[in-house]
């Protein structure tokens, strides 16, 4: 029976840029915002770090390939650096590489940085090319995010008989809970509370989904610094701790089998599964505090709810209307606003999720603080919803 | 007995009124025509129009019987790559199959036709499957920008169970230029419509007519139809009344429904004769250009054998009109269109990948599982059933043909698209596998989980940069 890293890793430093349209700041300015923070939070010195993990998934629009853009912007002193990308999970996977190896025995130190600058395409939505291969540019479909969201939103209504009013009202409560979040969220991309109204009745991206149910498109980077969990009291007194971290591919048989129902997210259940073993959670709808999970689209919101067994299969409208998942209710989802407000780096939005957790879990979330929370959950999903890259992440004190 | 073993025909969904034309061209002067055109989709070109036409043509038929692909067309996609080539791979023909191009003169439709039943009748080929298309672009305003349509036709030639045995041909060449355009240039020149109606048509045609019913001692009122190209709706009525034919004699030339589709034109006139004739009918067909070719045909008592075709009277049916004369233009690339920085990037066309792969890309061939018989497109190796999971037990399989239906759907204003929405969709089909494909020829508002659907072979984007079109299958709703 193999031990996991359940509670041998802990996260002694964080730091997040600002998200947005950071048209005044280049991929070096991001990495370096959000490692000074770091690094600062963290107490130690540059030379403390024994091994780093670079997240970024898109870098043929910033960078370019490999780790060496990292350790030339921070001038690591040649020391093993890695660069990682996983879809959207990218940020995610930079941290378990770090996370991992601390608790393989390898390193006592790791950094974890992860950085996207999307907004240098000229144009809105994520980069267009590299995402599929030349084989999977001539076979497959002339998918968007949105759309691909829109195939599983069109049959979940379909599944569960809701009319497309009473989809689109669901789906709206969702966006309207994160912009309220994203409002009280200094570092978020969008500041701006809407209403229900305004959400239904924005212009159509792929129906169901208008514009206020998308995520920004945003600029970003965020960092972690972990260590052996039985050193961390000596950088801090308020030490998070890792209790599980699971990334899962899917296999496929979603795209190619004529069994998965089109109405939830296979890979994102899966990974639930692997993690809620490794953290040894039992009820998920009761023992998880709160959750930044992958809102890259309301409706991706509402599958997850179901996926992470937040929310019985088929019912999450009901919760969604309860206020179950509101910074006030039960079970509160994106406090800081989530991808729909904080923003959508995708090289950064799995640490940038974690920052969150971090925060609330030290009790500095500011007008966002949830009450006495004390195990977190992050959550990306990456590449396509059928063909999946899907990660989870618990941590606590 | 050489002839006629199945026929087919395809015409685009969009129809363009010659109204709507006007409307938008009035100031350059008066529509020569009336009625309506056949409009290629976006995603359409004369290649996916032969393809179409031949699966309509081979649907139900042995395709095994088949070893020569003829397509002519004057509106050929590659100068310097064979377009029939294409058009067997998307059949996903055997590879002893001989495939040759026709083109140059609006009457290269009828010259592979006749070639074909030569080579069946010197023993040379067993099965040929004819095709003809056009999709034809003239000049803003110009006479084929109103008279040109869009359309195809196939016929598969054969020995055995003909349904019209192929009694005899004339041909006559003469070098009247009426139309003409060099290598390399995009639109046609056109000489005056007086000539080319008077000295052209009037002549060329009853002289082709006479040539064969001289050659074989035939009658002009023994045949049941008549068919002759001509791309002028009045030169047409005259022509019949100076041959002295009567009214039901007389083909319909679809010149106010699908226009002039050029190579194909005469063709597609035939397979509507076919959909309409009985066993001991005679039909004659007179194609144009640069002189004409003439054959006739005797209907056996095999015709009843083809039914269920979409032919010209089903697609006829099938329309949707195009509502702007701008939209066409976009459509055929004869107006700069913004379509933002997103819709420049062009993806990247890899012809060893594509050679690699062609079977799959073009044939729409993917694999099914011997162990436990779940089909998947794309080809894979391993079983991705996971109750299954047996590696290298796969046979190729073909979908194209198979019957389907809309698992779910999707609408997409942000995907860079000349028609937006981009609409696309996982599609289940009948007998197992599910792929996801874009959807054409379709009302976003009419998609609908469980709508059924067939498989088409279309344009997926047009590499201008590198002069590469990259073909492949879509699904379009099945229309009744």
């Amino acid at each position: 029976m193999t031990q996991g890293i359940r509670d041998k890793v802990a996260i002694i430093g964080m730091g997040c840029t600002k998200f947005g349209e950071r048209f005044d700041a280049g991929p070096q300015d991001l990495v370096i915002e959000a490692f000074d923070e770091c690094i600062m939070d963290a107490g130690i010195d540059k030379k403390d770090i024994k091994a780093a993990w670079w997240g970024c998934c898109m870098p043929d629009i910033s960078v370019g390939i490999g780790a060496i853009p990292l350790a030339n912007i921070l001038k690591l002193p040649y020391i093993p650096c890695t660069r990682v990308e996983n879809f959207c999970a990218t940020g995610t996977e930079a941290l378990r590489g770090a996370v991992y190896a601390v608790a393989s025995g390898a390193y006592d130190i790791c950094l974890a940085l992860g950085m996207e600058k999307l907004k240098d395409t000229g144009y809105g939505g994520l980069p267009q090319s590299g995402i599929a291969g030349y084989k999977g540019t001539q076979i497959t479909a002339n998918i968007t995010g949105p759309g691909m969201f829109a195939l599983l939103a069109n049959k979940y209504f379909s599944k569960y008989g809701l009319s497309p009013q009473e989809g689109k009202m669901m789906l709206a409560r969702i966006s309207a809970k994160s912009h309220r979040n994203g409002v009280l969220s200094p570092k978020a991309h969008l500041h701006k509370e809407v209403t229900v109204e305004q959400i239904i009745n924005a212009p159509i991206v792929a129906w169901p989904l208008g514009l206020f149910d998308c995520c920004g498109v945003s600029d970003g980077a965020a960092a972690a610094i972990v260590c052996r969990a039985d050193m961390a009291d000596k950088f801090r007194p308020d030490p998070v701790f890792f209790k599980s971290l699971q990334v899962v591919a899917s296999s496929g048989e979603e795209m190619l089998c004529n069994t998965w129902d089109g109405a939830h997210v296979e890979g994102i259940y899966r990974a639930g599964l692997l993690a809620y073993e490794e953290a040894g959670i039992r009820n998920p709808r009761e023992e998880i505090s709160m959750a930044e999970v992958h809102d890259c689209f309301s409706i991706t919101e509402a599958l997850i709810m179901e996926d992470l067994q937040f929310s019985p299969r088929g019912r999450v409208k009901e919760d969604v209307e309860s206020g179950r998942f509101n910074l006030d209710g039960a079970q509160p989802m994106e406090p800081d606003g989530g991808l729909k407000c904080f923003g959508h780096p995708i090289g950064a939005s799995g640490i940038r999720m974690v920052y969150e957790m971090y925060k609330q879990l030290q009790g500095k979330a500011d007008k966002r603080q949830i009450k006495n929370p004390s195990i977190g959950l992050t959550n990306n999903a990456g590449g396509f919803p059928w063909n999946i890259v899907a990660s989870v992440c618990i941590v606590g004190r | 007995m050489v002839g006629i073993k199945s026929f087919g025909a395809h015409i685009p969904r969009l129809r363009l009124d010659r109204n709507v034309m006007q409307a938008a061209l009035m100031f350059l002067g008066i529509a020569p025509s009336r009625g309506e055109k056949a409009v290629a989709n976006w995603d359409e070109d004369s290649v996916t129009m032969a393809v179409a036409a031949a699966m309509d043509c081979t649907m139900g038929e042995n395709k095994e019987v088949i070893d020569g692909l003829f397509f002519a067309t004057t509106s050929q996609v590659y100068a310097l790559r064979q377009n029939a080539g294409i058009v067997a791979a998307a059949l996903d023909l055997n590879v002893d199959t001989r495939t040759v191009d026709f083109t140059d003169s609006t009457r290269s439709g009828t010259s592979a036709f006749l070639s074909a039943a030569d080579a069946i009748s010197g023993g040379s080929m067993s099965g040929c499957l004819v095709t003809a298309s056009d999709c034809r672009v003239s000049k803003v305003s110009g006479s084929g920008d109103y008279i040109y349509g869009d359309g195809s036709a196939a016929f598969l030639l054969g020995r055995d169970d003909v349904i019209a045995v192929i009694d005899g041909s004339f041909s006559t060449t003469h070098d009247l230029v009426d139309r003409r355009r060099l290598q390399g240039e995009r639109f046609e020149h056109i000489w005056e419509e007086r000539f080319i109606r008077d000295e052209g048509y009037k002549k060329f045609i009853p002289e082709a007519v006479a040539g064969l019913t001289r050659k074989y001692d035939l009658k002009l009122k023994d045949f049941s139809r008549v068919i002759y190209a001509c791309s002028f709706a009045g030169a047409h009525a005259d022509l019949a009344r100076a041959m002295g034919l009567r009214p039901e004699q007389v083909q319909d030339p679809l010149l106010a429904t699908v226009g002039d589709t050029g190579a194909a034109h005469p063709l597609m006139m035939l397979v509507a004769a076919l959909e309409d004739a009985v066993p001991g009918d005679k039909i004659m067909v007179i194609s144009f250009g640069q002189g004409c070719d003439a054959f006739c045909l005797t209907v056996t008592d095999k015709i009843s054998r083809v039914k269920d075709k979409r032919g010209v009277r089903k697609n006829l049916s099938i329309r949707a009109p195009l509502a702007s004369y701008e939209k066409y233009l976009a459509f055929r690339n004869l107006m700069p269109v913004e379509v933002g920085i997103r819709g420049e990037e062009t993806a990247f066309t890899s012809y060893s990948m594509i050679w690699r792969d062609s079977r799959e890309l073009y044939g729409m061939v993917g694999s099914r599982c011997r162990a436990c018989g779940h089909p998947f497109y794309p080809y894979q190796r391993i079983c991705a059933n996971s109750v299954c999971g047996a590696a290298d037990r796969m046979e190729p399989y073909r979908f194209a043909e198979r019957k389907a239906t809309i698992f779910t759907y999707a609408s997409d204003f942000l995907a860079p698209c000349i028609d937006p929405p981009a609409s696309y969709g996982f599609i289940d089909f009948v007998g197992g596998g599910r792929a996801l494909l874009d959807l054409t020829d379709c009302d976003p508002n009419a998609l609908k989980v469980g709508l059924p659907v067939e498989m088409t072979f279309r344009i997926r984007y047009r590499d201008e940069k590198r002069s590469s079109i990259s073909y492949g299958w879509k699904a379009v709703p099945v229309m009744s």
